[in-house]
């Protein structure tokens, strides 16, 4: 019997009795982070890690949630069990199951550059990998966090000097708080939309510093914060919230802004290319640390990434997931 | 090539058209004139000639990039642009370059010059030394496919705004059979003399379409009312004992017309005509496809020529006797244009497009209804104290059309779009019912939102039934009513129609499939309208 299995509710552990980011309600649900198709309603019992947990109590109301911490073991059954920095937001996780000695790893999602804020990827030896491949063509390449930080600030400032706000749309899970910590707030401070507020302060509270922001509330008047960057939801962009603001400039940070035609449609004033998930060398650098030989690539460009992988000598499958990774026209926050 | 890249980043980061017309006019300043007058080129359409095939450069790229040629290909098909893709997927540049846009312009143009190992040396060296931007640029420049979302009115305002120069005689300046080999800046934009270039045209003044009640354009008696002629827009040049036929796209087409040499024995020199090149026998057009088989060929064979024999319906005069007379009065244009044709023998291969005489708007509309029995799309409207103006300017000249002819479908296929729209499911095959069949008849890409596009996006990722390369066959599940403005019997199409100018009105969620129209109905349409 294998160490996982692939069934119609998710990724299963017949040894342990548990499934791992299952999409229909189960027993015992072990999650590797908070975002929404990730971690869903409905299950019996949660098993994430120590610092994903407030997200998910967040999210998901009062569920029956226990917690793990990075490199902890855990008997499951005849499973054991271990969460690993996935360095995708604070507190995501791969997760290592290991059955009479053959070890498996489900990645979730991921992304191998340090961000500062995460828990950076660590690599976790094992027989089988099952990856996400949401960037797993060769045109996703992302350059150094550092030079598009550069960039993004570049524009901050440019757009005050053309006497615009400059209003950045990034998840609030996770590439919110990444672009804060990036912000070079000698240039001005940092106005937060609700929803992207209200991530800021579940981790605040659980001891992660964020920089100083200050939340848009409905008798905020934005003449009192001259030469603001305006933090919101993608949703918040090109909707009336907007315009209190008056003139703006907007921006959006995400791995799909390396393709120019999804930057022009997406109609932004500027597109960044920042990611939380591998690009291509990322996904191959990993890969190829773990050892793994067989690799299972689950949402993105499964069947490319497959075939790529097959050439390059490994045992690979695709498999099929509600994981909502060919994300670029539905927008869930998971694919930034 | 950086100050260019830095200008090519500019205008794509902004959709403003204020900021993009600043940042050509920064760059009409800034930039050597040489780079100038290649910029200029470009962005009127005067592109190099692809000298490199595609194919080999997707050899090439992968090749470099390391990666394996189906995976290039994948790629491609999700980046939707061949120059994009070979500029994302090679590994970074090694070293940078200061050279020139002019410079490399001139590298690519002795590409034909050199057999193919040294060709391939300068491209990999060229992609090697430019950034990501250069690189994307290069290719483009390379494959031909030049275009970067900024029209050829904006660049010209740029220009104006860069050289102090009026708008309006720049895009004459502009006009033309010049290319940066031909010209310098300093010729063209700064000191031109338009007598030296006997074959050039007159910017052409576009009409809008008339959305309005036509009462709102005030009495009837201020305007001049003729047919919309489904054509080809030309303008016939006569100059120095020459003749000069240019399409609204700046394509010469003098050998493609040459019916239209005639035009020299009856017409006196120096005189410039607007119109509309038809295929005409007797005192009809013929449907836009016998002329359609004249469009792709630069000489044409006797039998098309007695098949598809065409003339100039002409409703212009723009020059007479030598003056440039586009600032007169319509109805002094017309006047003039009257005259001169009336003296013209039958045969001749220019005719007067005539002026429709209405008592008041009712009338008019009336008139307009039964265009489709003329081979007319409507009727233009043009107000008779007006200048020819330069460009689609709206308020003097408006288009009248007959409503479109419609029809409910079913989408059957889907296939994902380019450039701006790669990613999205944009380009649709639609069917119509026969029986329990359904018989394709059309293809169709306009029409709808992008927030449309998403959702029929993310419903085809859903409901793919079968997929053919790039092509997916889907669930027959979505009725479209599609909007087109004629229909033809065609043998190429298992439906037996060919449509004009299809395009998706409405997506007729209030529809099942089980009601879209049949192939009765297109062969009524085809009885009807054909």
């Amino acid at each position: 019997m294998s160490v996982l299995s692939f069934t119609p509710s998710g990724i299963y552990c017949p040894a342990g009795d548990f499934h791992i980011d299952p999409w229909r309600p189960v027993d015992r649900a072990l999650i590797t982070h908070g975002h929404s198709d990730h971690a869903r309603p409905g299950h019996d019992r949660y098993l994430a890690t120590d610092l994903a947990a407030p997200v998910i109590r967040h999210r998901l109301g009062d569920i029956a949630l226990d917690t793990i911490r990075y490199g902890e073991t855990l008997t499951i059954g005849d499973a054991t069990v271990s969460f690993h920095p996935a360095g995708h937001v604070p507190g995501s996780a791969q997760i290592r199951v290991e059955v009479a000695g053959e070890v498996w790893v489900v990645s979730g999602d991921y992304k191998t550059e340090a961000d500062g804020l995460s828990d950076p990827f660590e690599p976790v030896r094992c027989h089988a990998f099952i990856t996400e491949c949401t960037f797993g063509l060769p045109v996703f390449t992302w350059a150094p966090q550092a030079e598009t930080a550069a960039a993004i600030n570049a524009w901050w400032s440019d757009s005050l000097a053309q006497g615009r706000t400059p209003v950045l749309g990034a998840y609030a899970l996770g590439k919110a708080q990444r672009l804060l910590c990036l912000l070079d707030q000698s240039i001005g401070p940092v106005l937060t939309h609700g929803a992207v507020e209200n991530t800021n302060a579940v981790m605040r509270a659980q001891g992660i510093a964020l920089p100083d922001t200050i939340p848009v509330t409905p008798d905020l008047n934005s003449k009192d914060h001259p030469n603001a960057l305006v933090l919101a939801t993608p949703s918040a962009l090109g909707t009336p919230w907007i315009r209190r603001f008056g003139q703006t400039s907007s921006g959006f940070a995400s791995g799909w802004m390396r393709l120019r035609g999804v930057r022009r449609r997406r109609a932004a004033d500027r597109g960044f290319v920042m990611s939380d998930h591998a690009g291509w060398d990322g996904l191959n650098a990993a890969i190829a640390e773990t050892g793994a030989e067989r690799i299972f690539v689950t949402h993105g460009y499964t069947s490319q990434f497959r075939r790529w992988l097959e050439e390059q000598g490994y045992d690979a499958a695709v498999v099929e997931t509600e994981f909502e990774g060919e994300s670029l026209d539905t927008d869930p926050e998971d694919a930034a | 090539m950086k100050r260019f890249a830095a200008l090519f980043t500019r205008l794509d980061q902004t959709t403003r058209t204020t900021a993009k017309v600043e940042a050509l006019a920064d760059y009409f300043t800034e930039a050597p004139e040489p780079d100038r007058l290649w910029t200029i080129a470009l962005l009127s359409g005067r592109r190099p000639k692809r000298t490199v095939n595609a194919t080999i450069l997707r050899e090439w790229a992968s090749e470099r990039a390391g990666i394996p040629l189906w995976l290039f290909e994948e790629s491609y098909a999700i980046t939707g642009d061949l120059a994009e893709t070979i500029a994302l997927v090679l590994p970074p540049q090694s070293h940078g370059s200061d050279n020139s846009l002019t410079h490399w312009i001139a590298q690519i143009r002795t590409l034909p010059t050199v057999d193919e190992p040294a060709r391939k040396q300068l491209i990999l060296d060229a992609w090697d030394q430019l950034d990501a931007t250069e690189r994307f640029l290069f290719n483009k420049l390379l494959t031909g496919g030049f275009r970067v979302g900024v029209s050829r009115k904006l660049m010209t305002r740029a220009l104006a705004q860069a050289t102090g120069i009026d708008e309006p005689d720049l895009a004459h300046r502009l006009m033309g059979d010049w290319t940066p080999d031909t010209t310098t800046y300093e010729t063209l934009i700064l000191s031109p003399d338009p007598a030296e270039d006997l074959s050039r045209p007159y910017p052409f003044y576009l009409a809008y379409q008339l959305e309005d009640p036509p009462d709102t354009l005030g009495p009837v008696t201020n305007w001049l009312a003729e047919r919309k002629w489904d054509g080809i827009r030309g303008q016939l040049v006569l100059r120095g004992g020459t003749h000069h036929v240019w399409s609204r796209g700046e394509e010469l087409m003098t050998d493609r017309f040459p019916e239209l040499a005639a035009a020299l024995d009856f017409v006196p020199d120096g005189t410039v005509m607007d119109g509309e090149i038809l295929a005409w026998t007797g005192d009809a057009p013929l449907p836009f496809s016998a002329l359609q088989k004249r469009i792709g060929r630069k000489t044409v064979p006797k039998k098309l020529l007695t098949e598809a024999p065409v003339i100039l319906k002409a409703y212009d005069l723009l020059e007479w006797q030598g003056e440039d007379i586009r600032s007169r009065p319509m109805a002094e244009r017309r006047a003039l244009l009257e005259t001169l044709t009336g003296n013209l023998p039958k045969d001749a291969p220019i005719r007067l497009s005539p002026r429709i005489d209405a008592a008041d708007w009712d009338d008019l509309a009336k008139t307009r209804a039964r265009s489709r029995d003329h081979g007319a799309e409507g009727l233009m409207l043009k107000r008779l104290d007006s200048p020819y103006l330069t460009g689609r300017k709206k308020g003097d000249w408006w288009k009248w059309k007959v409503d479109p002819l419609s029809i409910d479908a079913v989408m059957i296929y889907a296939q994902s779009g380019h450039g701006r729209r790669a990613n999205l499911f944009t380009d649709f095959t639609f069917a119509v019912r026969d029986g329990d069949q359904l018989v394709p008849f059309t293809k169709a890409y306009s029409g709808l939102t992008d927030e449309e596009f998403r959702r029929i996006t993310a419903w085809v990722r859903r409901n793919t039934l079968e997929r053919y390369g790039p092509v997916r066959a889907v669930k027959p599940e979505h009725v479209f009513e599609i909007h087109f403005e004629g229909i033809q019997k065609s043998t190429r199409h298992k439906s037996g129609v060919a449509l004009r100018f299809p395009r998706m009105a409405r997506w007729r969620h209030d529809k099942p499939p089980g009601e879209a129209n049949t192939l009765d109905d297109l062969k009524q349409m085809l009885e009807a309208y054909g």
